[in-house]
């Protein structure tokens, strides 16, 4: 039981903006492995905090390892073992699916053997061999949204980002999207995913609520369920939310 | 095709643009000692193929009416005792050139030096020193040749439309790819008041712009504004408008600011800047050239703003030029109005 | 009030639309409920004659949109979808922009906008590019309130919005409502049907259904069962084994399972157990909106294959 491996630690994370605390000393663990859901109100710092953890920005105090590697000394290590998908940024619209696994996995360091093998193997996955030559505009939203995921991790990284990854998608689709993260956790892999359906919270291992820069609570959805006697998590996060100070 | 079409174009504008040789260029003659030598050299300078002779000039008041209307860019004066003294070998011959554009002065006072050079060695059979014609070169208008003079009048013009027709066009293609736009057009707003709510911000601009450069070119080059200032500014004003509508036109046919950026830099900018007459004389480009340089603003405009500022003439002078630019930008702004979508397809 | 009526529209060969018919009445406030490229924007701007049909007819207030475009601009309160103000210019100036644009007075129909507006006071000043998520559709609802229009259209208002925020203008939408005016608003959230009078869902340029929310729900034609379990995914697995129950999909804490017939929940719980899932308890329930509209997607065979493409 106790031989959890970390792959995320932060402790009393801040970051400043002249006199404005955007991050107010966060500190949290997540193991590897895990479905972590990092929720928050527009504005109560949550882009920032995933800025530091990606190795985008330096915080203005406190440590935190991700990775294994140490914010402040190895943030391009960070970089390579980590994957990243948001609903602004995925993939090429003008390259084709091939294409964009090929630049991607350039990028992420893998060999051409490795890639050659691995793409291939996501294609089949995903079911789009008769497809895979075609451009990405031409895909439909749900599938775009899945194959970036599948990409983000193709070289199998310690963790993935995602930031609102099934934005817009329908239903259904979704759900077959959180089957791929499932599938990723299972092998290993942490997920690290902010949304605004708070359903999908509760299928987080554990989930964090930020508000007003600071993390409020961190438990799993049934746990923090029970604590603020409510029935799901979206009534909770409204519990929370409603009482921020940083309206705007 | 706008990769390799752009540098192509580009290479033969400049190709045919730079020539360094003239043409039938218009020149006028005053000759003051009608006689066998100096019969004889016009006649060598009309038949030279460099010139054409378009005006005889038969007192001081005309050559400079001649030189304010711009029928001639160069004058050759021959002195009233020319044929008594060139046969005793003595002689000088006056060239006047237009000083007001620089470049073509100097190909042409070359290029008339080279002429008078010829008929000299081949007029006389008895040895004479090259030097006892000596062509006077005097530049009418800049006399000085101050670069200032000749560029602060080509600045000015590319300057306003540049921010005229770049920003207005960015400005409204900005709108269609915010999506602001859409909001535009579901509202009681008509395509006119669209077109000149974006329009005349930037028209004041402009205007206090043009006043800044003469002011500056007037403190710092000592450029002055030999004619009437308030004249300037209209004409300004109306150059102004023309390219507004430019501005205008070309937001109709782009769909983003980039399209936008590019049009106004590639399809307006540089032919202006190359086939307006700013640094290559008009007179110099092959004929079709000069044919397409007639159908930009700024040449008309070029003409104007110097013989303002430089001549210092009168409306009477340029009303020519002023109408071409009146007819040019209802043009644009009627096309402009005509081209604008209200929808979003 | 709005009638669409046999509405077609395609872009670049692949069709948008197809074949549209439904009304809107007076006061009504009226949802289309549906994901990305479904088809709502293209529908919206439609309406508010920011693009043409390629077929059929659209009637604003009795009118033809496309012939009477004009009448139509005067009368309805837009708002594009993903924020379409001016973010340079301040809450207020923004605000006198739309109402001088439409010949009227922050004033004159300042009781229409005077709750919405209330919160947004205090930052009359500020950019609107420098407000959060939220602050700015509060903004652009008052902006499409200003003149007064008999229509409003409001394309994914909640887009990007917290949950907070999001409520917050439902009961706005609600109070608005109660003003008399009609509302017409696109969402991808399901939930957000449920506050509507009437839904139409749409997926692909099709209408699955319109209705009234209860209407729908009373009209989704399997059994639901709800399995509760501690670990979802392998449940999930687990499930895809038995026959019969490809339609689970998870919902939170639990699994919702659509079946044709009835079944007893001993038995379903006894065949989890033999897969290994040890904690597990099903019982009937009721469905939602979202389970309505996920039945017709599959129902109308409008799972995304790429095969169908």
């Amino acid at each position: 039981m106790n031989n959890k491996e970390l792959t995320i630690t932060a402790k009393n994370l801040t970051k400043q903006f002249g006199d404005f605390t955007a991050v107010d000393a966060i500190s949290f663990e997540v193991e590897k492995g895990e479905i972590f859901g990092f929720l928050g109100a527009n504005g109560a710092g949550k882009t920032t905090a995933i800025k530091m953890l990606c190795g985008l920005s330096m915080p203005s105090s406190g440590e935190a390892t991700i990775a294994g590697y140490d914010i402040y000394k190895e943030p391009e290590m960070i970089k390579k073992n980590i994957g990243y998908m948001s609903q602004h940024f995925s993939l090429y619209q003008d390259m084709t699916i091939r294409e964009n696994i090929r630049f991607y996995a350039g990028i992420y360091g893998l060999t051409n053997k490795q890639i050659k093998e691995r793409g291939e193997q996501l294609i089949k996955e995903l079911k789009l061999e008769s497809f895979a030559d075609r451009l990405v505009a031409d895909l439909p939203l749900g599938f775009k949204q899945k194959l970036a995921f599948s990409i983000a991790v193709i070289h199998n990284p310690k963790i993935v980002f995602l930031d609102e990854p099934t934005s817009g998608v329908d239903p259904i689709t979704r759900r077959q999207f959180w089957g791929l993260i499932y599938e990723a956790s299972n092998r290993g892999i942490t997920v690290f995913v902010t949304t605004h359906y708070l359903e999908e919270a509760e299928y987080c291992n554990r989930v964090s609520i930020m508000v007003d820069g600071e993390m409020r609570d961190l438990d799993t959805p049934i746990e923090l369920m029970k604590k603020y006697n409510k029935k799901t998590m979206n009534d909770v996060f409204l519990y929370m939310a409603v009482r921020s100070k940083r309206k705007e | 095709m706008v990769l390799f079409g752009m540098p192509l174009a580009q290479l033969l504008l400049f190709g045919y643009a730079i020539t360094t040789e003239v043409n039938n260029a218009n020149i006028g003659i005053y000759n003051q000692s009608p006689g066998q030598y100096s019969n004889g050299l016009v006649d060598k300078m009309v038949s030279s193929g460099f010139f054409r002779l378009a005006e005889n000039v038969h007192s001081e008041a005309e050559m400079l009416d001649v030189f304010k209307k711009n029928k001639v860019k160069l004058i050759m004066i021959i002195p009233t005792d020319f044929e008594s003294k060139v046969s005793r070998g003595e002689a000088s011959i006056q060239l006047i050139a237009d000083g007001s554009d620089p470049n073509l002065a100097s190909i042409l006072t070359t290029s008339a030096e080279a002429v008078i050079m010829t008929w000299m060695k081949g007029s006389f059979t008895q040895k004479l020193e090259i030097e006892t014609i000596d062509p006077q070169v005097r530049w009418h208008y800049n006399p000085e040749l101050k670069s200032a003079e000749m560029f602060v009048p080509g600045v000015v013009t590319i300057i306003l439309m540049l921010v005229s027709a770049m920003l207005t066009s960015i400005s409204i293609t900005r709108e269609k790819e915010l999506g602001t736009i859409e909001i535009l057009y579901v509202s009681p707003l008509k395509p006119i008041t669209i077109i000149i709510g974006k329009v005349v911000p930037f028209a004041i601009l402009s205007i206090i712009n043009a006043g800044l450069i003469l002011a500056a070119a007037w403190v710092i080059f000592s450029v002055p504004v030999n004619g009437s200032l308030i004249l300037l500014l209209a004409e300004s004003m109306l150059f102004i408008l023309t390219s507004l509508g430019l501005g205008v036109l070309i937001s109709t046919v782009s769909n983003t600011q980039q399209t936008a950026l590019m049009l106004s830099l590639f399809a307006l900018m540089l032919p202006t800047i190359l086939l307006s007459g700013f640094i290559f004389p008009v007179a110099n480009m092959p004929w079709p050239l000069q044919i397409i340089s007639n159908v930009i603003p700024a040449k008309w405009f070029l003409i104007i703003i110097k013989s303002i500022m430089l001549k210092g003439v009168g409306l009477a002078y340029i009303w020519k030029e002023s109408m071409v630019l009146i007819g040019m930008t209802l043009f644009f702004i009627g096309l402009s109005i005509k081209k604008f979508k209200i929808r979003l397809q | 009030m709005v009638e669409y009526i046999h509405v077609n529209k395609s872009y670049e060969g692949e069709p948008a639309v197809k074949d549209i018919s439904f009304t809107v009445d007076k006061g009504e406030l009226f949802g289309l409920i549906g994901p990305d490229g479904a088809g709502k924007s293209t529908l919206f701007r439609i309406l508010t004659t920011v693009l043409l049909p390629d077929s059929g007819r659209i009637l604003f207030d009795g009118r033809d949109v496309v012939k009477d475009y004009k009448y139509v601009r005067r009368n309805v309160g837009y708002m594009p979808g993903r924020f379409s103000l001016y973010q340079d210019l301040s809450v207020r100036e923004n605000l006198e922009f739309f109402a001088t644009i439409f010949n009227t007075t922050i004033e004159e129909n300042y009781d229409l906008i005077n709750d919405i507006y209330e919160q947004l006071e205090p930052f009359e000043e500020r950019r609107a590019g420098d407000l959060s998520g939220g602050m700015k559709q509060k903004l652009a609802l008052s902006c499409a309130l200003i003149h007064k229009p008999k229509v409003l259209v409001l394309d994914e208002p909640t887009f990007g919005v917290d949950a907070v925020s999001r409520k917050e203008f439902w009961e706005m939408l609600k109070s608005l409502k109660e003003k008399g005016v009609t509302i017409l608003v696109s969402t991808p959230y399901m939930d957000e049907a449920e506050l509507c009078d009437r839904v139409a869902l749409i997926q692909k340029g099709d209408i699955l259904e319109i209705n009234t929310p209860e209407g729908i729900i009373d009209r989704f034609d399997k059994k639901l069962y709800r399995l509760r379990t501690p670990d979802i995914y392998p449940a999930l697995m687990a499930l895809s084994q038995i026959e019969g129950m490809e339609l689970s999909f998870s919902f939170g804490q639990e699994i919702h399972i659509y079946l044709k017939k009835e079944i007893t929940e001993n038995w379903l719980e006894d065949q989890m157990r033999e897969k290994g899932i040890k904690e597990v308890k099903v019982m009937k329930g009721k469905p939602g909106i979202e389970d309505c509209f996920m039945n017709l997607m599959v129902s109308g065979n409008l799972l995304e294959g790429v095969e169908n493409e």
